[in-house]
């Protein structure tokens, strides 16, 4: 016999619930409303969002695939307007009435606004969801002030993330010191410091009176008379349980909506947790509680009625990365207390316990916060520590002689020591799962345990755990470094440029600890690229970080001349771009003209010392750069098409040279190369491009991740667009991706492999939004990349390039 | 030795290299990202690859053609390559660089 069940809400708390309902039989039907139009995702990695460390792909718990896998109906966009108690049912917004016979509310909280003036002008957000994130990095492109109203932790998040996005930010905070609630003065002090050491301004005792503009925020008031410019201010001062559609139905709610320990409302068929449920006469705001709730509320749901919530105390910490910082329990000064303080003003080291009776009952721990974990297991066993009280600050390592090292420290954790404080895991449970079922990986560790799955602070634990678990057979390093001198992967590197907004090659290697002085030859061309491609109107290129070729905008041949290959446009030319050639032959003794793959004309064994030469009579005659020797741009392959041809179906000819107009210039992680043929005879041979396009009659069918070199590999379809307009958007967004996220030297279809077919077409095809950033990012991009090389070095740049220094030894010396 | 003089070191871009002819074959100059100067023989032991044009990184460079990385300071190939080329001598006397070819010059002789 199945029971309807009813979920309003779709935070992580109900998510948790499900799955802890699934391990059970199946009985109950499910339907979730979800006001957000979107699946569960880990709302405590948005910050990493915010700070581009994370996408939001990275940040789903469940995806659609897993609701449809448990027949579990989801209303994305729903929000229930009303709960009818007498009928047992629930209606949306959008109208949808939905019967019930257990019903959980999970709304979750609503950020606090501070009702000063101006609080509701266009420019004032709250942070809350991945709405508010995308609305901040959005005001973040205008690289412009910021004002985060709140030094907690929600704020301190928010203000690093619009920090690392570009942005000059202000926090105000109403008391003296930041996150009074987690830090005594002294961690506060600290916390301010290491905050404003990263630019950030804090001004604290700040009143915030007022928020002024016309039509938009301009300022911010405090009542000091002191007047902060703004564009955008982010309010996050708190949030409150939201209760409100609860209270509508005539159910209990005080701060929240008043639950027994079995998560039960007043109403025994309606059940609450997660932000909005008071139980004990408390309200949580942190995972770990919540995510016990979801396990009581599963366990009541599926008839163990003695399944009960036991308060606990939960340890902070900051999302921010470089900042670390622990904060368990009570640290207010009390006659009954003692404490315990270790300060090292250079290392920026401060560590405090609050003791009562010889046990712990609260910790704060600034910038070295590896015993957290074994504080708070001694706090939580109630342990009495009077016989290791003279090194007990020092830590685990420093109790009974000579010092564990880190592995060690975590091999001499009790097996019910909790490893990962937002899922409660204990030691004993990863350890079991790892040798019970064979697990190997840290993602099935993951998987299995949820141990470091939600903020991942404790991944180094677990890791050292599956280490002492699985010996020499465990490997943490699966990802390949990207050469000898870091132990960085590509990915990571390219992630932390962005993170830590690194605009030098001097400052990723000293950032994030190269091993060489200057790299080496497959680093340095590399790191160039990236920084290319992530700020292209900041960053200064590095000539000598880049590959001959792309020095001298020429091929290097074996015997150290070469080859140079003017662009002709889709592979079209005429009489007088023919003749320019010839004459250029003739002129420089140029010893072979080869026509190329890519419809144009090569001319081979130019001395280096000629190719100024070379490209001005080139450049007389109306040639650019072909690029030939570029990760970059090559050719546009095309046939005839609509123009000449009887089968052709649309004109790929004007498309070819259109879209090889438009991206000329651009520099991408290996050669892209691409064709357009104008009927699916295929007489371009675009389907075995990088991209390519085959007309037919209803439009454009886009093809992508081809390869005829090293490997042979047909295309896969991206998707058919109806006009020449759509195609070249799919085409300069897809390959924007490409550029944002290959590895240097990686090819597209390697990269299309690795990061998975579907999940191109998904944000090129599908998201509309995504595809219209992309393309606008890579025509910011266009603007500092569309300058012919030839034409720059024909008028004196790097003109030491072709040039001996001297000539020396000689008869007759020619300086 | 016979020091002639090759011009001064801002005329080499750091972490690069500029040739020098002679009736002996080009030779390399380099200057590194802490502004040590170095000559060598601009023809890589592998297939004679200009070495010049290569990547220079740390006091190495890395050959344009197949990437033998040799040593600036020793003319050697390091890691699993082997061979050498040679080393000129250069000095550098304020911003002037100047080499000394009598050794490259009596072995060719």
């Amino acid at each position: 016999m199945t029971e309807k069940l009813v979920i309003i809400g779709n935070g992580m708390a109900p998510g948790r619930m499900l799955e802890h309902l699934l391990e059970q039989a199946g009985r109950y039907v499910v339907t979730i409303f979800n006001a957000e139009p979107r699946v569960n995702y880990d709302r405590i990695m948005l910050s990493p969002v915010l700070s581009g460390e994370k996408a939001y792909e990275e940040i789903i718990i469940h995806g659609d695939g897993w609701y449809i896998k448990h027949g579990i109906t989801l209303y994305k966009g729903h929000k229930i307007v009303a709960i009818d108690r007498q009928a047992k049912t629930v209606t949306s917004d959008h109208g949808v009435t939905e019967p019930y016979d257990k019903l959980v509310i999970a709304t979750g909280s609503v950020p606090f606004i501070i009702s000063v003036p101006g609080h509701n002008l266009p420019g004032v957000l709250t942070y809350r969801d991945l709405d508010d994130v995308q609305a901040m990095m959005l005001a973040a492109q205008s690289r412009a002030k910021a004002v985060v109203i709140g030094g907690g932790l929600l704020g301190l998040e928010a203000a690093a993330g619009l920090n690392s996005q570009g942005m000059d930010v202000t926090v105000l905070h109403v008391m003296p010191t930041l996150m009074e609630r987690q830090l005594d003065p002294a961690a506060g002090y600290l916390l301010q410091r290491a905050v404003e050491q990263r630019g950030i301004k804090v001004i604290t005792k700040a009143n915030t009176q007022a928020i002024t503009g016309n039509g938009k925020v301009e300022q911010v008031e405090l009542a000091d008379g002191t007047v902060i410019p703004a564009t955008l201010v982010v309010m996050a001062v708190g949030i409150r349980p939201n209760a409100a559609l609860a209270k509508d139905a005539g159910i209990a709610v005080n701060r929240g909506i008043v639950v027994d320990a079995g998560m039960r409302s007043n109403d025994p068929d309606i059940f609450a947790l997660g932000e909005c449920a008071e139980v004990g006469g408390m309200v949580y705001g942190l995972v770990a509680p919540l995510y016990e709730m979801a396990r009581v509320a599963a366990r009541q749901l599926a008839g163990d009625e003695t399944a009960a919530f036991v308060h606990m105390d939960t340890p902070t910490k900051l999302k921010v990365t470089g900042i670390d910082l622990f904060s368990l329990g009570d640290f207010a000064d009390g006659d009954d207390r003692q404490e315990i303080v270790l300060r090292d003003a250079s290392a920026g080291v401060y560590k405090r316990l609050v003791l009562r009776d010889d046990r712990i009952i609260g910790t704060v721990l600034y910038g070295e916060t590896s015993d957290g974990a074994w504080f708070n297991d001694l706090k939580k066993k109630q342990t009495d520590i009077s016989q290791m009280r003279d090194t007990l600050i020092f830590g685990q390592s420093y109790q009974g002689g000579a010092p564990l090292d880190p592995m060690a420290a975590v091999a001499a954790l009790p097996d019910d020591a909790e490893i990962c404080g937002c899922n409660g895991v204990c030691k004993g449970k990863i350890t079991g799962a790892i040798t019970g079922k064979g697990l190997t990986s840290l993602d099935d560790v993951r998987a299995h345990t949820k141990a470091s799955a939600s903020c991942g602070s404790c991944t180094g634990l677990v890791e050292k755990l599956m280490v002492l678990t699985l010996g020499d057979t465990y490997n943490p390093a699966a990802v390949q470094p990207m050469c000898s001198c870091t132990t960085f992967g590509h990915d990571e590197v390219r992630r932390l440029i962005k993170a830590k907004r690194l605009k030098t090659i001097p400052a990723v290697m000293q950032e994030l600890e190269w091993k060489t002085s200057c790299g080496c030859a497959k680093c340095r061309p590399a790191l160039n690229y990236y920084l290319v491609c992530d700020w292209p109107d900041e960053y200064a290129d590095d000539y000598q970080s880049r590959f001959i070729n792309e020095r001298v905008h020429a091929n290097i041949q074996k015997d150290g001349t070469y080859s140079v290959v003017p662009r002709m446009w889709g592979g079209v030319t005429n009489a007088a771009e023919l003749r320019a050639i010839a004459d250029v032959v003739d002129k420089f003794e140029i010893p072979m003209v080869k026509v190329t793959g890519g419809q144009r004309i090569d001319m081979l064994g130019i001395r280096k010392e000629d190719l100024p030469a070379v490209w001005a009579d080139l450049g007389q005659a109306g040639f650019v750069s072909g690029h030939a020797y570029a990760k970059g741009l090559r050719t546009v392959k095309t046939c005839v098409g609509s123009d000449w041809c009887r089968f052709g179906t649309q004109d790929s000819t004007g498309l070819g040279i259109r879209i090889e107009k438009f991206m000329w210039g651009s520099w991408t992680p290996a050669k892209v190369k691409m064709a357009v043929s104008g009927c699916p005879r295929n007489c371009a041979e675009a389907t075995c491009k990088d991209v390519g396009v085959i007309c037919v009659d209803s439009g454009y069918e886009i093809h992508f991740a081809g390869a005829a070199g090293l490997d042979i590999k047909g295309t896969e379809v991206l998707g058919l667009v109806r006009t020449e307009d759509e195609a070249l958007e799919h085409i300069v967004a897809l390959t924007q991706m490409y550029r944002e996220q290959g590895r240097y030297l990686e090819r597209i279809y390697k990269w299309a492999k690795r990061i998975g077919i579907a999940e191109v077409k998904r944000q090129i095809m599908d998201d509309g939004e995504k595809r219209q950033a992309y393309y606008e990012r890579f025509v910011f991009s266009q603007k500092f990349a569309q300058v012919d090389p030839w034409s720059e070095r024909v008028s004196g740049k790097d003109k030491h390039e072709f040039r001996p220094m001297a000539s020396v030894g000689f008869a007759e010396a020619a300086e | 030795m016979n020091w002639i003089a090759i011009g001064t070191i801002s005329d080499i871009p750091r972490r690069g290299a500029r040739c020098v002819a002679t009736p002996q074959g080009k030779i390399a100059v380099f200057r590194t990202a802490d502004d040590e100067v170095f000559a060598i023989e601009d023809h890589c032991p592998h297939k004679g690859g200009p070495l010049s044009q290569g990547i220079v990184h740390g006091a190495a460079v890395t050959c344009p053609l197949h990437n033998w990385v040799i040593s600036l300071e020793t003319g050697n190939a390091l890691g699993a390559d082997e061979g050498a080329v040679r080393t000129i001598p250069v000095k550098r006397e304020g911003e002037r660089l100047f080499i000394a070819l009598d050794a490259l010059a009596s072995r060719a002789a």
